[in-house]
């Protein structure tokens, strides 16, 4: 402020295709820069903590399969996120919505059809998951849309909700029987068990579910008229308004869209990975914190998420043995992944407007 | 309920509301000026984390509060720096934030769990004022950072709405372009505002892990940012109203420790109490909002660019 230098900023006409993918490329290496000084910082070696950590994911069948297992509530729940977001609707309720996805699937495998087929079962606690999903969301949905409550507190408040709720069914009433002592249920009966790759720990039907959301989010938005209203809402909703369009629709719809698919990615961790249900922090390690920075890192691109799902995956999985190689708790990868979506979310003044430094001939009074 | 218990449900309501009041005038002065700050909840957590390092090495109660504030000024500035000079979005920024925050504090916590700190401020008794039955033990038995908040939040009410610096920050808040064209530096506005809404979340912070709950457990926050947030909808961003409303919260949290037993209710239903309330007080705020017409500063959440208009 006080050198003899004006920042002076310009809109971009047309953003150049090379900077798009240069933008959030080196946001992302900025933050692993920054996070490997607070690290070092910290008394730790980031060289060493990068290079186990890199060895033992990307090195092993193992490692290898525990990035794609973390990648898949990821993708789910960032594709939803992805439609709400262009929405301008602030859904960071992820997180609660992948709990009562868990919840609901958990219930009709325990309590409602345990004994029904997979043929059978299995859809039906996806189609379970998704509407729980989806209802959770509906509460900020309905108040957003009917009364302008701001969505970022209530989606928030949801979260802690949900968790509490999962904590109540854990150690009230639907507490198992077998679990010695821990408050979880018992395990979900084997045909509710989500099969997975031979050798990994990979449950496809989630991952199937997880790509095709995509491609189905991309079509939603790009060939549907509900996709274009979402973006001219998004863009200018005075303009939405003006020509007739109603937002009271359009931020439901994102809403549902969005807190279904947490809820999809809610039954692929219970019947996929933990097959019972437990403390709400093992259910959703934030995925659907994380889920936020995969969206805006793809650039709010539903098919580009596929890729940013597999990068937060792999630093997840790290965020995992950083905790048992290094004794590091597990909350840290959070360093990354505030540091992760700071660069991205300021690196995007780079593509909207250009920067120029003007060297100033005398200190005048533009301060 | 009898008179004893009301009257230390209401004392331990107070405390608890502390944190919260303290967060939510800082948020206030941020939002006033025009920048939206979701990252409290990282920045009081990271206070709370520097507030018992500080106080695990130095045995200086006094020291841990200041440092815990600068880091929040520091953190905050982060927020600043992208949202008013990057022109980022303010929601993600403010979330990243939060992240950051929560990170940094479990790093940097891993060796301060569960260690008990060397001193404590504890509640003390103004005489002859606490012995009042029900309200005395609320109002005059408590540790010196509640008088703090209680005098803190009027300066900071007298600032907002009888100085010269009051209009300014409310002007940037409402109209950038017009505060900017009557000589008022929007952004150095902006920065400041943002700079000690940081200081406050990191004073609520430090009041969390070194008097309310003594000590560093990870998540200790447990979403007091976000309600501290929230708050200040509720109290139509007035360090007064704010005041009514930290203490209905605190009293929330509070109730859930007290009701469990004679209602038999179980501690994670009551536990939902005070996110429930939050809803609901949003509720509250927006019919009034409507039936008296006041709302958010104009410009809030907007970033303000000087070089051209904006469409």
């Amino acid at each position: 402020m006080f050198l003899p230098i004006t920042v002076r900023v310009e809109k971009r006409l047309e953003i150049p295709p090379w900077l798009r993918l240069a933008v959030p490329v080196c946001s992302f290496l900025v933050a692993l820069a920054l996070a490997s000084a607070v690290f070092a910082f910290q008394g730790l070696n980031p060289l060493a903590i990068y290079g186990t950590t890199f060895s033992r994911i990307i090195g092993t069948r193992i490692g290898l399969s525990f990035l794609v297992v973390k990648a898949i509530p990821l993708l789910l729940c960032a594709v939803g996120l992805v439609m709400a977001f262009r929405a301008q609707v602030w859904n960071i309720g992820a997180e609660g919505q992948l709990l009562l996805g868990a919840v609901a699937a958990a219930g009709l495998a325990l309590f409602v059809m345990p004994e029904a087929p997979s043929a059978v079962l299995i859809p039906a606690m996806f189609l379970a998951g998704f509407l729980a999903g989806a209802a959770w969301a509906l509460v900020p949905a309905v108040l957003k849309a009917k009364l302008n409550v701001n969505e970022v507190i209530t989606t928030l408040m949801m979260n802690y909700i949900a968790a509490k709720l999962v904590e109540y069914l854990i150690y009230g009433p639907w507490r198992g029987k077998a679990t010695w002592g821990f408050p979880f249920t018992d395990l979900i009966p084997g045909n509710a068990v989500l099969p997975t790759v031979p050798g990994t720990g990979i449950h496809y039907p989630t991952l199937m579910l997880a790509l095709l959301s995509s491609g189905a989010v991309f079509v939603l938005m790009e060939k549907t008229k509900l996709g274009y209203e979402v973006k001219v809402f998004g863009g200018n909703p005075e303009l939405a308004k003006a020509v007739g369009m109603r937002p009271a629709k359009i931020i439901i719809a994102c809403m549902l869209v969005s807190g279904g698919l947490a809820g999809l990615a809610g039954v692929g961790e219970l019947a996929g990975v933990h097959k019972r249900l437990m403390y709400p922090e093992s259910i959703s390690a934030g995925y659907g914190y994380t889920a936020i920075i995969v969206a805006w890192l793809a650039r709010l691109n539903p098919l580009a998420c596929v890729l940013t799902a597999l990068l937060m995956g792999g630093l997840l999985a790290a965020g995992e043995t950083m905790r048992t190689s290094f004794s590091i708790p597990y909350a840290s990868v959070n360093v990354f992944n505030g540091l992760i979506l700071l660069c991205v979310v300021a690196g995007e003044v780079m593509l909207r407007y250009k920067v120029k430094l003007v060297v100033r001939r005398s200190v005048g009074h533009e301060a | 309920m009898r008179p004893e218990v009301i009257s230390s449900v209401l004392q331990i309501a107070i405390r608890t509301g502390t944190p919260l009041l303290l967060g939510a005038i800082g948020e206030i002065y941020a939002e006033r000026s025009g920048v939206m700050n979701l990252g409290i909840e990282g920045i009081m957590a990271v206070g709370a984390v520097v507030g018992v390092a500080v106080s695990l090495a130095t045995g200086d109660v006094w020291l841990s509060f200041l440092l815990a504030c600068i880091a929040g000024v520091v953190m905050a500035l982060v927020h600043a720096f992208a949202s008013v000079s990057l022109y980022a979005n303010q929601v993600v920024s403010g979330l990243a934030l939060a992240m950051l925050g929560l990170g940094l504090s479990s790093l940097m916590g891993r060796s301060y769990v569960g260690k008990p700190l060397p001193h404590t401020i504890l509640p003390r008794p103004v005489p002859l004022l606490a012995d009042i039955p029900v309200i005395g033990p609320a109002l005059f038995y408590q540790d010196v950072l509640v008088y703090a908040a209680l005098a803190l939040a009027f300066v900071s009410w007298l600032v907002l709405f009888k100085t010269r610096w009051g209009i300014m920050i409310r002007a940037v808040g409402e109209d950038p372009s017009a505060a900017d064209a009557m000589g008022v530096n929007v952004y150095l506005v902006r920065y400041a505002c943002v700079a000690f809404g940081g200081a406050m979340a990191g004073l609520a912070g430090a009041y969390l892990s070194l008097v309310l709950r003594p000590g560093w457990t990870e998540g200790m926050t447990a979403g007091r940012g976000w309600i501290a947030f929230a708050l200040v909808i509720f109290a139509f961003w007035d360090p007064l109203k704010a005041i009514i409303g930290a203490y209905l919260f605190g009293a929330m949290e509070t109730l859930q420790f007290f009701l469990q037993v004679p209602l038999g209710i179980s501690a994670p239903l009551l536990g939902m109490l005070p996110y429930v309330a939050t809803i609901l007080a949003m509720l509250f705020a927006v019919s009034e909002t409507l039936r008296k017409h006041i709302g958010a500063p104009a410009a809030l959440g907007k970033p303000y660019i000087r070089e051209e208009k904006v469409i």
